[in-house]
């Protein structure tokens, strides 16, 4: 049911994925000292995750219209601090319901 | 103050879960719909943990390309979780041994990344567990689930799950903006960054992959210079 050549594929493609986090996480063992260091990765998380999500989402629907209406809701929602699961629940909603009335038109 | 709760991993692992069914049942349709059986489907889901590789991997693999194409699109794509892996070494308590920072590498995606650096102290092995199995079983159940039955829901339900992951990013974004105000420069500079590298016609020839290591190290790199953090013992896991 699984090709050799299938295996082969998914060894280069797992193999890849899992060397690119493991070997710094095995290597950075060391607490690091140095304030500057410490100040960048303090930002990597904030910058990474602001990066990926602007302006990727304003294309991850049908049209920017309704995508915009989901990032309005996100922002709304987690600024009055709600969680996780809450905003993201929210935005699909709210996306679908404005693909909806898209649809009307 | 550290966290090794391997039930407060799961907990706070969960949304990442729901946000994963979501967007791996898209990867599940996307996959058989390239030519894939739903067997390798899920093997590929259960072995990479990544959205955006399996993506680009995908296609590669169905059209027979080179293997090393395949290492390299992965390479390109996945090369910011080195930098997380290197900012998630020093969220690690020190009683994390060698073997399990092994197991704890598989499970770094965006989302755990982002939920385990947001803990307020440190994090131990059983924390990260819990905080990874839920959401690998959310990834492979939702790649099942869209390459058996993918047709079964609406198109209009699966476009709109496509926002469920950058919801989440907001979630962990927004409240970290509200409290500091170099987190807000640092995610601004991000943002015009990205921006430019997607509608500047020279820089949107840059592969997505690379595009979003150079906007987080150079974004991450002036808010360092701008406002480097207090001086005090144990700086990384401040406030």
């Amino acid at each position: 049911m699984i090709s050799k050549e299938f295996l082969l594929y998914l060894l280069v493609l797992a193999g890849t994925t899992y060397l690119v986090r493991m070997i710094p996480l095995v290597l950075c063992k060391k607490k690091i000292e140095n304030r500057f260091l410490l100040s960048f990765l303090h930002y990597v998380p904030i910058a990474v995750l602001s990066a990926m999500t602007i302006p990727a989402i304003f294309y991850a629907t049908d049209s920017i219209l309704t995508a915009t209406v989901g990032f309005a809701a996100a922002i709304i929602l987690a600024y009055f601090g709600q969680s996780l699961v809450t905003v993201a629940a929210a935005s699909c909603a709210c996306v679908l319901i404005a693909e909806l009335i898209a649809k009307l038109f | 103050m550290e966290q090794n709760s391997f039930k407060k991993g799961i907990v706070d692992g969960l949304p990442i879960c729901v946000g994963y069914f979501a967007v791996s049942f898209a990867f599940g349709i996307f996959a058989v719909g390239q030519g894939l059986t739903w067997l390798e489907a899920v093997l590929i889901s259960v072995t990479n943990l990544t959205s955006a590789g399996q993506l680009a991997g995908v296609p590669i693999i169905a059209g027979g390309g080179t293997f090393a194409e395949l290492a390299v699109s992965q390479l390109v794509i996945n090369s910011r979780y080195s930098l997380m892996s290197v900012s998630l070494s020093q969220k690690l308590s020190g009683k994390v041994k060698l073997w399990q920072r092994f197991i704890i590498a598989f499970g770094n995606t965006d989302e755990i990344f982002a939920v385990a650096t947001a803990n307020p102290g440190l994090v131990g092995s059983r924390y990260m567990y819990g905080l990874i199995i839920t959401p690998v079983l959310g990834w492979s159940g939702g790649t099942l689930l869209g390459a058996v039955a993918g047709d079964i829901l609406p198109a209009i339900v699966v476009t709109s799950l496509g926002v469920a992951i950058y919801g989440m990013f907001i979630a962990i974004v927004v409240p970290q903006i509200k409290r500091e105000r170099s987190a807000a420069v640092c995610a601004g500079i991000a943002v015009a960054l990205s921006c430019a590298f997607y509608f500047v016609p020279a820089l949107s020839k840059v592969p997505s992959g690379f595009t979003i290591i150079i906007c987080a190290i150079a974004a991450a790199l002036i808010a360092a210079l701008l406002f480097p953090l207090p001086r005090k013992e144990g700086a990384a896991d401040d406030k």
